[in-house]
């Protein structure tokens, strides 16, 4: 990989493109959520104003350093995804910092958070905390299973490790997209996707509704605000992943809204139809029919 | 049996003085000791500070704007007021599109709905609540019950004024209040926190000592230090 200077403001310009539309599509996801419940939902630009709100609170109290590295940990997760994954196929200016490697370097960042979580909030000594934690952790495990298993057969179907080839590969119509020549990777990979997304049926270990609110019970102000953050660029990375990987990538801009928006939708469907699973009830089902899933995906190619 | 005379049990010490919060020593596991004091280890020690605001103005009116635009109200109910606010979450009412929204845990909520009349237990734990969360914070309360008492006016254990124990920003008349009342309120309060008037936190640090002394005066149960964050 060549690095050339002027590929820093470029990837900061993609940062803060991808930034600005996650708050949006979080917000629409989330109004989405209301109507299905019958309300008329947040308004537009109420994720702006939590994220100011939080960050302009005055007082914090700290448990200790990795309470401070946690939400640090995970945002650079989220950050690091975006910039080290090609987010527009074939363009100079959005295609960040992506190299031959850059496959396994990304599935490292999408479970780095995780952990630098699981450490800042197991410092914070809440006990609803460490039960999340737990939870979390083998939930996202199990889930991780099936999508490492179908990104593995992907890059043995194509003979390569660099997300750019992989979208290079897939180019010229529809057809050649993964979804077509490797369904049953693409469907594993769809499970584990459902898995990672903190969204019904999933999302037992934060149960937002609840009083327990898992991991983040303990973090406030600043440090939730850097975790909202996160919370918007993280999905939208893992989905500029999944975009990369199985549905042929983008080529601009309106095109990347679209599928990500698209692929955003059937984690949130999913999350209004279904209800809540519990952890030992998700982890089978991602054992029982992800995991099979992955290894069949594998053995075809 | 060779003593058949009744003796009554010891009367079990309250507050401070209780088994669990004595200074003690501990064996860990792995065979280590150490100390324990629970009212230093667990709790810290420092007393509220009173926090500047931003020094230019225009920040702190768009800070101001933002955090009356996203309320988010800790949801714990006290009094029989709790439930009037439960309708606001569903779609009649709809809270969600003023920006109001619910968390569960008072770390990240800075809105504290006293909802009702408030007995010296739940007195307790109203206030550790509330010093949990984060400056600025607002206190509603809700309901004849905590202006001046209200049909509990001459209840053995429960309090009066809601204003000597906590810092009210607003108060919603009523017995009990419609949630068209408290969305209304809400808008009150809206209204007031951007005139920058939400320093309820500011007055409870600065006042500290004289809302102590009333908290005391009626929490004969005293077992956690006296500023709990
Ligand atoms: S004001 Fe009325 S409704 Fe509210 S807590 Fe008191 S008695 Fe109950």
């Amino acid at each position: 990989m060549s690095f050339e200077w002027i590929q820093i403001p470029y990837a900061l310009l993609t940062l803060l493109i991808v930034f600005v539309y996650g708050v949006f599509m979080t917000t629409i996801i989330r109004k989405m959520g209301a109507r299905a419940g019958g309300r008329y939902g947040i308004r537009l630009y109420q994720t702006f104003v939590d994220l100011a709100k939080n960050y302009a609170l005055r007082s914090h109290i700290s448990h200790g350093i990795m309470f401070y590295l946690g939400p640090v940990f995970r945002l650079t997760g989220g950050v690091g995804l975006i910039l080290f994954v090609p987010t527009i196929y074939g363009s100079v200016m959005h295609q960040n910092f992506a190299f031959a490697g850059d496959l396994v370097l990304a599935l490292y960042f999408v479970f780095f958070g995780t952990l630098g979580m699981a450490l800042g909030a197991g410092e914070s000594g809440h006990p609803y905390s460490a039960v999340g934690i737990t939870r979390g952790l083998s939930q996202m495990t199990a889930a991780e299973l099936p999508f490492v298993l179908a990104v593995f057969a992907v890059s043995l179907q194509y003979q390569t490790l660099s997300i750019t080839e992989i979208v290079a590969a897939q180019q010229g119509g529809f057809l050649s997209w993964t979804l077509f020549t490797n369904p049953i990777a693409v469907v594993a990979a769809m499970i584990g996707f459902l898995g990672t997304m903190m969204r019904s049926p999933f999302d037992v270990f934060l149960a937002p509704q609840e009083i327990p609110i898992g991991p983040p019970t303990e973090f406030h102000s600043a440090y939730l605000a850097l975790m909202q953050t996160n919370r918007i660029l993280f999905p939208i990375a893992k989905i500029v992943i999944y975009m990369n990987l199985f549905f042929g990538g983008a080529t601009n801009w309106p095109v990347f809204f679209l599928k990500v928006f698209l692929i955003y939708l059937v984690s949130a469907l999913v999350g209004v139809v279904f209800p809540r699973f519990r952890v030992e009830q998700s982890i089978r089902f991602f054992l029982i029919w992800g995991l099979p899933l992955g290894i069949l995906s594998i053995l075809i190619v | 049996m060779k003593d058949e005379k009744y003796t009554p049990l010891p009367r079990r010490p309250i507050g401070l003085d209780r088994e669990e919060l004595k200074k003690r020593t501990v064996t860990a596991p792995d065979g280590q000791t150490f100390e324990v004091d629970p009212i230093r280890d667990y709790y810290c020690q420092d007393a509220p500070k009173a926090h500047q605001r931003s020094y230019i103005k225009i920040v702190e009116d768009f800070f101001n704007w933002c955090r009356a635009e996203s309320l988010w109200i800790l949801g714990y109910g006290t009094g029989c007021g709790a439930i009037e606010m439960r309708p606001l979450m569903t779609p009649r009412f709809d809270a969600y599109r003023y920006g109001i929204q619910w968390r569960p845990t008072p770390r990240q909520a800075n809105l504290l709905m006293i909802s009702g009349y408030l007995s010296v237990k739940t007195l307790k734990r109203a206030i550790r609540s509330y010093e949990q969360m984060q400056n600025p914070k607002y206190v509603v309360g809700l309901g004849s019950c905590t202006i001046n008492g209200g049909m509990y006016w001459d209840s053995y254990n429960t309090i009066k004024k809601l204003d000597e124990y906590l810092p009210v920003d607003l108060y919603i008349a009523g017995c009990m209040p419609r949630p068209e009342a408290l969305l209304a309120g809400f808008e009150d309060l809206k209204k007031i926190i951007k005139a920058g008037g939400g320093e309820g936190a500011n007055k409870y640090a600065e006042n500290f000592e004289w809302y102590k002394a009333n908290q005391k005066s009626v929490i004969k149960d005293w077992d956690m230090p006296d500023y709990n964050w």
